[in-house]
């Protein structure tokens, strides 16, 4: 009961990240048809921006970055998470108007090749010394360590506490109000119904006089914004920060995109449902079957999905164009 | 759109008429297999002792590169479908290959040490593991070969993403190598499965067998397979499938088939590269290798060489494994490189170097312009990817 209780807790926590960034991933693919390889590294972008933004804010309130137990106000966190996203935005719009662009009448996968590329300069340039550089590092602490709710419950061997922590009801609440937003702009204005439209048909739109670039910018940037939050989110619950071309990375963004697929890509609330299907299949499998494959749960359960209703769970079926 | 698949048909006949039956044969792959070997024999022979180890090192990287970027591009070139998993057939042929020669010599020799010289009894061990390694690796591109039939583009290249990283998970969560007789003898069913070949660490101590003669002899085989295959009925109708699938289903194709045989056939001398590199002195086969950075490699010289190019294919290998060591003292920089490659060429030129011709093919302009306006496609090749 404990351990279920604790596992739950995390798979929540856990799934929101993964529906934030697959978000990302399924409003790009809806609209131009191909995997954004480069969208993972948005999240590295973003835990590692608002890393270096901590590390240099910190100080400039007098505090110790290094000192767990010194914790800046709230309103740092928040500045960090905003400027963060705003930059990643910044970045996602740039990639799309350079790299993607150009190739929107290419065959589908040129602009995939040329995505992984986008992804494997994205890595190596926050490599480098002077940007990010080659080794890990650990994020300072942003928020006081409270728990929230602690409670004894019964598990296998004796009664176990189950603590409900700060970090992760910060991860849900603000990746709640961020989908909560996500889904009102998509669903109840004028530049999510012209999204929507682009996506159902970008060639029809386009003679509808809706302004189809402006509406693919503006969906690589609102990707952009999200995976940056992740990003930071990601950063706050597991502060050891590997390495931008660290295999971590590229895993946690696969595994985004695995939940896009469970989904049913192109399906804005699909992302969400697949996030947490998948963050629930991994944390569970990792925890009662052994933590050794988990990665391996994840990558089944797709080819499963695939193999059985390639549309997604909530995908609906769209005949192939011959 | 459908004469596309036909493209190359005027550049084939302008060559002279292929000989048929027994001599064909020899004409076509008994020839040129000798040649390879005899090539093959004198670079072992010589080419060591004049250009040093390092340089023969390059030369033996290059070798394995060119078996599979050349076998990735029968599915990502010849037939169109989209692989990101090569590495795991890499791996499974290397850590099968691995296990029979350091088992085998094990119990043949009781010790895993190299037995015998250049051709001596080790290196037909060797060989064969090679082959039992792309034996293995055939059967695994059967299975990876089955989701292609219903999944295609970007879908599929997720899907064999994930066979890789299935693999690599677990191969890291095999046993410790077991290294002396005795306690192979005394081994129980908990140190022999999962197999005992290394875990995370990678398969540690393996006789280092791998040397040119292999490497090349192992190469030949596969450009002459690669060459005939191109120009055969099967190749063609991987070039169909790749074209428009369902014109070539309607031609009569059996499009299922030649996808999963695409796939084996890859398979099959990824597995064989798989044994070489496990066998190449100064590396380690690790878990890595079936990821996903590792496969990125060889889609990287398929792209630069032009998918369907053998050639192009093979100049793009030996660019890309000569290249690190040349910038080695760039290393950071190197995969910027990469990327900055793989962008520029998807922007300027997403043919690839040479497209869908050979390096031969390629004369000035002028000259040629009679024959291409009839037989090169429309900009960007595949239409509807």
């Amino acid at each position: 009961m404990a351990d279920f209780a604790q596992t739950l807790m995390t798979a929540l926590a856990v799934g929101s990240l993964y529906a934030l960034i697959a978000l990302g991933y399924t409003m790009v693919y809806g609209i131009l048809k191909f995997i954004n390889f480069a969208h993972s590294d948005i999240v590295v972008l973003g835990a590692w921006l608002s890393f270096t933004m901590a590390q240099r804010l910190l100080p400039m309130l007098g505090l110790d970055p290094h000192n767990p137990a010194t914790t800046p106000p709230l309103w740092v966190g928040e500045v960090i998470l905003l400027a963060s996203m705003a930059f990643c935005s910044l970045i996602g719009f740039a990639i799309e108007r350079l790299a993607y662009k150009p190739l929107r009448k290419a065959p589908r996968l040129n602009v995939l090749i040329t995505a992984i590329g986008v992804s494997l300069l994205l890595q190596n340039v926050g490599q480098l010394n002077f940007v990010f550089g080659p080794s890990p590092q650990k994020m300072p602490a942003l928020l006081p360590t409270w728990e929230l709710l602690r409670v004894s419950l019964p598990s296998a061997n004796g009664n176990r506490d189950v603590v409900v922590g700060l970090v992760d009801v910060v991860i849900i609440v603000t990746s709640a109000v961020l989908m909560i937003a996500l889904e009102y702009l998509v669903f109840r204005t004028k530049t999510g119904t012209a999204m929507r439209a682009v996506s159902f048909d970008i060639d029809a739109s386009a003679l509808m006089g809706i302004p189809v670039d402006r509406v693919v910018s503006f969906t690589f940037v609102l990707g952009s914004a999200l995976a940056a939050a992740a990003g930071f989110l990601y950063a706050l619950k597991y502060p050891g920060l590997n390495q931008p071309a660290h295999a971590t990375w590229v895993l946690l963004g696969l595994k985004a995109f695995v939940a896009a697929v469970i989904g049913g890509i192109g399906n804005v609330r699909g992302a969400v449902l697949g996030g947490f299907v998948i963050a629930f299949v991994e944390q569970f499998g990792a925890f009662y079957l052994s933590s050794n494959y988990r990665d391996v749960y994840v990558f089944a359960l797709l080819i499963a999905i695939l193999l059985v209703r390639p549309s997604g769970l909530l995908g609906s079926t769209v005949r192939e164009k011959v | 759109m459908t004469q596309q698949g036909l493209a190359t048909a005027p550049l084939e006949s302008a060559r002279p008429p292929r000989e048929r039956g027994l001599v064909g044969t020899v004409v076509n792959s008994a020839w040129p297999v000798a040649v390879g070997l005899t090539v093959a024999a004198m670079m072992h022979v010589m080419l060591p002792t004049t250009i040093g180890p390092f340089y023969t090192r390059i030369v033996i990287d290059s070798g394995i590169a060119i078996i599979l970027a050349v076998s990735l591009n029968i599915v990502n070139g010849m037939t169109g479908q989209f692989s990101l998993g090569h590495a795991a057939f890499l791996a499974l042929g290397g850590y099968t290959a691995g296990m029979i020669t350091f088992y085998g010599s094990l119990l043949l020799w009781n010790s895993p040490a190299k037995q015998g010289g250049f051709l001596g009894s080790g290196e037909w061990l060797f060989a064969f593991a090679c082959l039992m390694g792309g034996i293995v690796a055939t059967l695994a591109g059967y299975v990876v070969g089955l989701p292609s039939l219903r999944l295609r583009g970007d879908y599929l290249a997720i899907v064999t993403l994930g066979f890789g990283e299935i693999l690599r998970v677990i191969l890291q969560q095999t046993r410790p190598v077991i290294d002396s007789v005795e306690k192979l003898k005394n081994a129980g069913a908990a140190q022999l499965w999962p197999p005992p070949v290394g875990g995370a660490v990678g398969f540690n101590g393996l006789p280092k067998y791998t040397n040119l003669f292999w490497v090349y002899a192992f190469a030949t085989f596969m450009l002459v397979v690669a060459f005939r295959l191109k120009r055969s009925s099967l190749g063609r109708a991987m070039i169909s499938v790749r074209e428009d699938e369902f014109a070539a289903q309607a031609m009569g194709v059996n499009v299922a088939r030649i996808k999963v045989l695409a796939f084996m056939i890859a398979a099959f001398f990824a597995g064989l590269a798989g044994g070489l590199y496990a066998h190449e002195s100064g590396l380690i086969m690790s878990p890595r290798d079936a990821g996903f950075q590792r496969s990125l490699d060889y889609v990287l010289m398929t792209v630069l060489g032009g998918r369907g190019s053998i050639s192009g294919v093979m100049l793009a290998a030996i660019i890309l494994t000569v290249m690190p060591e040349a910038l080695r003292d760039f290393d950071q920089y190197r995969l910027i490189v990469y990327a900055l490659l793989l962008i520029g060429m998807m922007l300027l030129r997403p043919q690839g170097l040479f497209g869908i011709h050979e390096v031969w093919d390629w004369r000035p302009r002028w000259r040629s312009r009679a024959a291409t306006t009839r037989s090169m496609p429309a900009k960007g090749g595949r239409p509807n990817a």
